[in-house]
């Protein structure tokens, strides 16, 4: 059995184990925290801030962020509080005057009753990436290729292949876009062929030899057949026709 | 080089042949050849030097030493006669002979003295000097007296005998009481007590733990802890032996900013002497105790000087800052327990084992012991690193070490702690300088980078100045960094080129509560600074921009027009020849020049060269 602490959120006690973050406590109690940067497969990294919860220890308050956050004995958390708002909005303000035309920002943005930037009209910008890093994670932590990484810094920091050139070690997987919170990775099949623009990747894609759909891409397939050790023709055939 | 030294006994042994060696009856010439000094061609001096004393095989005669910074560097090339005390500056190759020449024969040269900028009267000795007299140099005293490359220079004024009695005579846990009595806080920049630090990190979990030097000084214009590496990196050395014996930790790392080619070179060198001498290594001074230190690179960024991506840095990873929901002394560098500390902590150790607690707590204030070192610079007559005791007053640095404002113009404000620090106007002229006070004016300590700054200087623009600067270094990995500086260094750069509007100000100040809260690393929580203090303090400089679009000091260039006052002007013509868009036509003598304004860039050339007072700029 692993320990097990108490703390308070938003005024109720709940036990819970030691170890795991603020917010995976709250969300095994059903109580909903912004997030996007987090996944769950994914080490939390905490970029995007969204996940803030005001604490208490002592006589001390401070905002800190539950993806990161371990539960400790005592604690007593606000996941709504004035603060807690307040910085939230502004962090809501700050992406939507970055992603100005992005969908899952704007509604983001919405839900805290923001409607268009605090700032300039001739501030805003047009991305959709936000950095949250989690395209970059995806690959190195879950798919273990690490064909892209953050790179620049500051106000360039962005993800990228390496030298800036197609992403060379990349096998078409697809897990960066399937992980991107704000649709910033696009990716298409078609004709038999997989692009995903962002990293300059064109990938074939194998043909199902009984029910002829083009299920995945080739150099996946042939990456996962030799991590696994599996017989040559181990895919020829597609999940759903096996 | 002098063999292995198998005990503390032998050291001592040693200490005394080499503080005795025939030598020191003969006069000294201590020439400075640290980074800021060879700007000014100190290494040519130097090598005149050399040059001189072999040619006329003087060497029995005469010892001479090339030493770090002196601190006082605008000063340089700096010479220093012993005995005498003689302070030489601004020494040229011509004057080498001379020098020798009246160093021999005990006599003075006038010339080559300091002469007070009000005064024009002559200071021979250095420890008259006003920018010395005031200072309290425990930690870069020593710079003057050594050649930063010879072990043995270090041994003889008693080096690394505080190593000696704190293996020899001294348990760890001792050793971490008397640093926490001392009260030493942190040098880095946040104050937290060092032995506080120490006690943690030696009693976390784990085998394996590391201690580290943090000389990635990364604040412009802040070089005080390149002037100790280079200058005197045994001392440096020594204390993070202590730090590591005490700590329990058998390997430290110097994380040395990437721009310090110097510093790492003297402190490589350094190690291997140490290592030579079994003051590093194995079974150091027969104690049983091992330890080993490895110097890197810095990444190359101002962030990496955080603690948390100095430590990536070193892993072989980005130098991003991560969360410090558990400190890093716990789970630090490889997930081992570390302690990180500042190049000029580390100093501060060799002297407080060998002199006591009560000594070191018996400088500077209580809850603010010891000495720091700053970078003077900006506006200031007398430039360089001062070394004062802590909780002095601005006022004592600026006008008393710092000699007053340059060409007699009217202290504005000082600015302390690098980039992210507070600008500090002058009615807290007599602030007592110290962790607490400054961050309590809306300033901080920050790695000691003191900037001063007259009535020329526009505190929205250097606002603006300090944002562009962090909005750059920003490692851009969480939002309110990254976006935040990014907005406020926006909205700034309007108000300065007289696009701010109502509301600007309240903005800044929301965005700065939210860089505070919500910023993954401390660089975004203290980027609000610039900004917060200027608007606290020069309010009415921030209204005259936005609501009457007027720069008062004269500085934001959309927001200022140059004219010639035709009463005032002879019509000599020296601004007419400097004038680079000619923008000004002589109309013959004792005819005021004309200005025209189309053509003019604002570039401040006719002002500053104008003797006669007779460019306005408004
Ligand atoms: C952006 C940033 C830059 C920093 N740069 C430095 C630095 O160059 N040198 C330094 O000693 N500390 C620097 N620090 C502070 C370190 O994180 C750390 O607090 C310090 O090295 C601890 O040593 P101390 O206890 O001796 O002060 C920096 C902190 C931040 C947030
Ligand atoms: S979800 Fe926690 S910082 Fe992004
Ligand atoms: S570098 Fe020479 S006095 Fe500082």
């Amino acid at each position: 059995m692993s320990e097990s602490v108490t703390l308070t959120i938003n005024g109720q006690k709940y036990s819970a184990e030691k170890g795991k973050t603020v917010l995976q406590v709250a969300a095994d109690n059903g109580i909903k925290i912004p997030t996007l940067c987090h996944h769950e497969e994914i080490e939390p990294y905490g970029a995007c801030r969204l996940c803030i919860v005001e604490i208490t220890r002592g006589t001390r308050n401070r905002i800190v962020t539950s993806c990161l956050y371990p539960v400790e004995e005592g604690l007593v958390v606000q996941t709504d509080s004035p603060r807690v708002v307040r910085n939230r909005k502004m962090l809501l303000d700050l992406l939507l005057a970055r992603c100005s035309e992005n969908k899952v920002i704007k509604g983001l943005a919405a839900e805290y009753g923001i409607e268009k930037p605090s700032f300039r009209e001739e501030y805003r910008e047009k991305h959709d990436c936000i950095v949250c890093g989690l395209c970059v994670r995806a690959c190195e932590q879950v798919v273990g290729v690490s064909a892209i990484s953050l790179v620049n810094r500051g106000i360039h920091k962005e993800p990228k292949p390496p030298y800036l050139e197609r992403a060379k070690a990349c096998i078409g997987c697809g897990s960066c876009f399937y992980v991107c919170p704000t649709n910033a990775i696009q990716m298409e099949d078609k004709n038999g062929i997989r692009r995903i623009d962002r990293w300059k990747v064109e990938f074939k894609l194998k043909k199902c030899s009984k029910c002829g759909i083009e299920w995945a891409p080739v150099a996946q397939l042939e990456y996962i057949r030799k991590k696994w050790d599996l017989p040559a023709g181990f895919f020829d055939i597609c999940p759903n026709c096996k | 080089m002098p063999s292995k030294i198998k005990s503390s006994r032998d050291l001592e042994k040693l200490q005394q042949a080499l503080s005795k060696k025939p030598d020191t009856g003969k006069p000294r010439i201590s020439v400075c050849n640290g980074t800021a000094c060879r700007p000014y061609g100190s290494n040519p001096v130097v090598d005149a030097f050399k040059l001189e004393i072999e040619k006329r095989a003087l060497d029995n005669q005469l010892e001479f030493k090339v030493t770090g910074c002196h601190g006082f560097c605008e000063r340089g090339p700096i010479a220093i006669i012993e005995p005498g005390n003689i302070f030489y500056q601004k020494i040229k190759v011509e004057d080498v002979a001379e020098i020798i020449e009246k160093t021999l024969k005990k006599e003075t040269i006038g010339r080559l003295l300091y002469k007070d900028p009000g005064t024009n009267l002559e200071t021979v000795k250095q420890d008259d000097l006003p920018f010395y007299r005031n200072q309290k140099r425990i930690i870069l005293g020593n710079n003057t007296r050594i050649d930063p490359t010879s072990i043995e220079d270090y041994i003889a004024i008693g080096g690394y005998s505080a190593l000696a009695k704190a293996l020899s005579t001294m348990q760890p846990e001792q050793i971490i009481d008397v640093v926490k009595q001392s009260g030493l806080r942190g040098r880095g920049g946040g104050g937290f007590l060092t032995g506080s630090k120490w006690e943690t990190c030696r009693n976390a979990h784990g085998d394996v733990k590391y201690v580290i030097v943090n000389a990635d000084e990364g604040d412009p214009g802040a070089y005080a802890n390149e002037g100790l590496l280079t200058g005197n990196p045994h001392s440096v050395l020594e204390g993070l032996i202590i730090g590591a014996f005490a700590i329990g930790s058998h390997q430290g790392y110097i994380y040395v900013r990437n721009e310090y080619p110097l510093a790492l070179k003297n402190v490589t060198t350094a190690m291997q002497q140490a290592e030579k001498l079994g003051l590093l290594g194995k079974n150091i001074l027969g104690s049983g105790f091992d330890f080993s230190v490895r110097v890197n690179r810095g990444g190359g960024a101002f962030v990496c000087g955080e603690s948390t991506a100095l430590m990536a840095s070193l892993e072989g990873k980005t130098g991003e800052p991560r969360a410090k929901y558990v400190h890093t002394v716990e789970k630090g560098l490889w997930d081992s327990p570390s302690d990180l500390n500042n190049v000029e902590t580390w100093a501060n150790i060799p002297q407080i084992i060998n002199n006591g607690a009560a000594w070191f707590s018996s400088i500077g204030t209580k809850g603010n012991t010891g000495t720091k070192i700053f970078s003077l610079t900006g506006k200031v007559n007398n430039t360089g690193l001062v070394e004062i005791p802590m909780g002095i007053k601005l006022r004592e640095i600026i006008f008393d070490i710092g000699g007053g404002i340059r060409g007699g113009k009217k202290f504005k404000a000082v600015q302390t702690g690098g980039p992210s620090g507070g600008c500090l106007p002058e009615k807290l002229i007599d602030l007592s300088v110290d962790f607490d006070e400054l961050t309590k004016a809306g300033a901080m300590m920050g790695s000691g980078g003191m900037i001063v700054m007259d009535e020329d200087n526009c505190m929205v623009d250097v606002a603006r100045y300090f944002l562009t600067f962090l909005e750059e270094e920003s490692c851009g990995k969480c939002v309110p960094c990254r976006e935040g500086i990014k907005r406020m260094r926006q909205i700034l750069n309007d108000i300065t080129e007289g696009k701010g509007r109502e509301g600007d100000l309240d903005l800044l100040k929301e965005l700065s509560s939210h860089l505070k809260d919500s910023s993954l690393c401390a660089l975004g929580g203290s980027a609000p600074n610039p900004v917060l203090t200027t608007i606290k303090y020069f309010s009415e400089e921030y209204e005259a921009h936005i609501k009457q679009k007027k720069c008062p000091a004269g500085v934001c260039k959309m927001l200022i027009q140059f004219s010639i006052i035709d009463e005032k002007c002879p019509g000599c013509g020296m601004c007419v020849k400097v004038c680079p868009s000619n923008a000004i036509t002589d109309m013959g003598k004792k005819k005021p020049v004309v200005l025209d304004q189309s053509k003019c860039i604002k570039c401040r050339t006719c002002y500053d060269i104008c003797r006669m007072g007779a460019v306005k700029i408004e």
